[in-house]
């Protein structure tokens, strides 16, 4: 037991853990070492803690009320005393909505990465391990998802809930789950075929629990790595709801919706429709360079 | 006579988060016109040293060496351009599974052609006459058909010699074959040990007969070459091997078991970390 | 009594014009406690068996008896066969989640077998199969291929079967590692009382492991024949003859 003598980093580097503690920890650090070598990754994961922490203290950080309108400074410059990032067309400060849409933004952004990928898992899954006519079934639906624009059904899907956040988030995430569903499926297939899943067969584990037990585990790191780099098409999704009008209701200060009014006056007052695309834009790279990267630690198919 | 490959001090080294690992330490040999058996087991560096040869070590992998000199020449001091002319032309490396070796969605044919065509800027009546030759020289019954095909069409003793096949083609000086029948089976694995056999005597060639097993490299080999932690521990005669000296390579002979009589248990090797660091025994190559 | 007896069985996969016939009109019986061998180059339907019997292969027609117990045809295995009937499957890099470590692993194993003391039979069975409690919380990458093989034989001995199927348990190993498996086997087998039904395309090794054996060729039995028989090559059907040869090496001869 010379682990101790390392300290902290031998003990979790230990080929020899002693409980079961100390094996998830080290697969854990070990990902993370390796994560932490591609600092392109470590940049996204950088802002995208910023844009949490941003989100979190969003009341503190505001220099002013996001809805607090003040129409003799509207349409102030970038720089002007006490509005850094300027006023809109109805001089509220943009920053201060920048802020508090970044709640906006992550509040989209998780829901959808909960509500999409584990759709698809359980659609992907559940096909591909069932195979036979479930498959053909689930498969055949999921075609009819994909067969359409993502946008525009999403569009439909709004003008028929209602405008609002719950249901462009609900649309968004409608049409995001068949590409996941195929991933899993391909993924299951390949495993399904697997020495260790013949193997728990003969322990007389049923579908379900192979399913759940043995396949997810192996068919999420992959999903999370496609939701990450998949992010920004989400954002953009709900942006583009926003600026339709069909996502977030003004006045609140959604980043998309906040293009949308900018829009009016982006030749003589650019600033106002530039900073929310300036935001969606840094928070979607963000999102690629840190899917980039668990790409590279995650994906199995990478490995060694 | 000079020898046909001389390789001396030859390492290869990984670097780990754990610090450098050497896969190959310190491995010196000569080979003639002849077989040489490397015998080891996973991880001994057997493969390593073939593949070191033909520089076909990977990034961030390092071969280092005194020398590697074919035919006197030193391969350490090749361009990039010049390593692909020797390694398509006087070395030829045949690998454990054919299936990855041949591309999928060429005919067998056309890739035979296209190796004879890369080499010899022969005309393509030439280059067919000379495929289907190489595929009747590795015992292919019929090569018109053989030659139509595609690789998943083979089975694996067939995709195995035609590999061999278009290794053969540029009518290489050295082989080197990496577990070249541990997918075969025994029926096949002796035709292709066979072919290579031939070409040996026929062509004056020399193998590099990389495996586990030491009952076929005995057999099959005339010098053999035995590697544990990436060093050679011994080197013998192939016919002496079983009268080998180093405790490890009893140690192996002792772990088969035997056919001709029963044994109640196999003798199981007992590891001493002395061999990892000791000089190599016998008459060095 | 026997423990495995199969009669007329025969193997397919596909339907119709697709139809590969792995196994034709295979007949064997297997005496309890006694370790019987299948030999026979690829393809030659001898591993077909051991999924046909486990369920891995549906299509088969015949009768399979397991403890002069017919299996239904119809229907799949149910716990009580799972629990007399294990496998070790030949390649221990491609039987292991890759993502579960070996505590992980058994644990599952006799959750679904019911048991109770799950901690103190995981201890047991790592002692059992030589690795000890220091290897139970290592994932798979951390372990080396006859650590793995080991670990597979802990799971297939967690519900405590009486017989094991061993599908080339020890071809993806070095020869040492071979025999410390090998006598891990024969220890087991002595302990535990277990039948051994065993797939090998090297006969050194089912003649070391096995007291009966059969050759397969082609899909169909050519020979069935005792070990000494094999030793002393008294075989009569010229495949189990030039296959015999074959196996004891290379001859320059041949040329």
């Amino acid at each position: 037991m010379n682990e101790a003598h390392h300290g902290l980093r031998g003990w979790l580097l230990s080929d020899a853990p002693q409980s079961r503690l100390q094996a998830r920890a080290a697969a854990l650090y070990l990902g993370w070492l390796a994560f932490r070598a591609n600092p392109l990754a470590m940049l996204g994961l950088a802002i995208l803690v910023l844009l949490f922490a941003v989100a979190v203290f969003a009341p503190w950080l505001a220099p002013h009320d996001p809805f607090a309108q003040d129409l003799a400074n509207r349409l102030q410059p970038i720089g002007t005393e006490g509005h850094l990032l300027g006023t809109d067309s109805l001089g509220r400060d943009i920053l201060s909505r920048l802020i508090h849409g970044a709640r906006i933004t992550l509040y989209i952004v998780g829901l959808v990465a909960l509500i999409a990928p584990l759709a698809g898992l359980l659609v992907g899954t559940v096909s591909g391990y069932a195979g036979g006519w479930i498959d053909m079934i689930l498969m055949r639906i999921t075609d009819i998802f994909l067969a359409f624009p993502r946008l525009v059904l999403a569009l439909a899907f709004v003008a028929a809930l209602g405008a609002g956040i719950e249901n462009a988030i609900l649309a968004i995430s409608l049409t995001a789950w068949p590409p996941y569903a195929r991933i899993a499926r391909a993924e299951t297939l390949t495993i399904r075929k697997s020495d260790y899943i013949s193997a728990i067969r003969l322990q007389g584990a049923g579908p379900l629990r192979i399913i759940t037990r043995q396949i997810w585990p192996l068919c999420i790191s992959s999903l999370i790595v496609r939701v990450t780099l998949d992010m920004a098409g989400i954002i953009l999704a709900a942006a583009g709801l926003g600026f339709l009008g069909l996502g977030a209701q003004p006045p609140s200060p959604e980043w998309g919706a906040m293009i949308s009014e900018g829009r009016r006056f982006i030749l003589d007052h650019w600033w106002v429709a530039t900073m929310p695309g300036l935001a969606i834009f840094t928070v979607s790279l963000a999102f690629n360079l840190l899917g980039d990267g668990l790409r590279d630690v995650l994906d199995p198919k990478s490995e060694k | 006579m000079t020898d046909l490959l001389d390789v001396k001090d030859l390492w290869v080294r990984f670097p780990t988060r754990k610090g450098r690992f050497d896969a190959v330490r310190g491995v010196s040999f000569r080979l003639g016109r002849e077989r040489l058996g490397i015998v080891g087991e996973s991880g001994s560096g057997k493969s390593m040293t073939g593949r070191a040869i033909l520089r076909l070590i990977r990034s961030p992998g390092q071969v280092e060496a005194s020398h590697i000199r074919l035919d006197g020449e030193n391969l350490l001091d090749k361009t990039e351009a010049e390593m692909r002319q020797v390694r398509g032309q006087r070395i030829s490396m045949v690998m454990q599974d054919p299936k990855f070796s041949l591309n999928p969605v060429m005919s067998i044919g056309e890739q035979l052609t296209e190796a004879y065509r890369l080499h010899a800027r022969g005309g393509r009546a030439e280059a067919r006459r000379r495929a289907v030759e190489m595929l009747e020289a590795v015992a292919i019954r019929d090569p018109e058909r053989v030659m139509r095909a595609y690789p998943h069409e083979m089975s694996g003793g067939m995709g195995q010699r035609i590999m061999i096949a278009m290794m053969l083609i540029p009518d290489p000086e050295l082989l080197i074959a990496d577990e070249p029948t541990s997918a075969l089976d025994v029926s096949v694995r002796g035709q292709v040990l066979q072919i290579m056999d031939r070409l040996v005597q026929d062509r004056g060639m020399g193998l590099i007969f990389i495996s586990h097993d030491l009952n076929l490299v005995a057999q099959f080999c005339d010098r053999v070459m035995i590697m544990y932690a990436g060093r050679v521990v011994e080197t013998c005669e192939a016919h002496k091997l079983h009268e080998a000296q180093h405790p490890y390579t009893r140690g192996l002979l002792n772990s088969l078991p035997r056919f001709d009589a029963p044994q109640n248990r196999l003798e199981v090797l007992r590891r001493d970390p002395a061999w990892a660091a000791a000089p190599v025994k016998g008459p060095v190559a | 009594m026997s423990a495995l007896d199969f009669e007329g069985l025969n193997v397919w996969f596909g339907e119709g014009r697709d139809r590969v016939n792995a196994v034709q009109g295979a007949s064997f019986k297997v005496a309890s406690g006694e370790s019987f061998g299948l030999v026979g180059e690829s393809g030659s339907g001898k591993s077909t068996i051991l999924r046909a019997l486990t369920g891995l292969a549906p299509h088969w027609s015949g009768k399979i008896r397991v403890m002069d117990r017919e299996l239904d045809r119809g229907k799949g295995r149910d716990r009580a066969f799972y629990k007399s009937v294990q496998m070790v499957f030949q390649d221990p890099y491609a039987s292991l989640h890759p993502r579960q470590s070996v505590d992980q692993v058994l644990s599952e194993v006799l959750y679904l077998h019911g048991f109770r003391d799950i901690e103190a039979r995981i201890e047991r069975l790592l002692d059992d199969v030589g690795l000890g409690s220091a290897f139970r919380f290592r994932y798979p990458h951390q372990l080396s291929g006859g650590q793995r093989q080991r670990v597979a034989i802990a799971r297939a001995l967690a519900p405590e079967p009486s017989i094991l199927l061993l599908d080339e348990p020890t071809s993806a190993l070095d020869v040492s590692v071979q025999a410390e498996i090998l006598n891990l086997l024969c220890d087991l087998r002595a302990e535990h009382g277990l039948t051994f039904l065993m797939v090998s395309h090297d006969l050194v090794v089912v003649a070391h492991m096995c007291e009966h054996i059969v050759v397969m060729q082609q899909g169909r039995i050519v020979e069935e024949m005792s070990v000494s028989d094999m030793r002393a090559m008294r075989v009569t059907h010229p495949y189990s003859q030039s296959l015999l040869e074959a196996s004891l090496g290379y001859r320059r001869a041949q040329l």
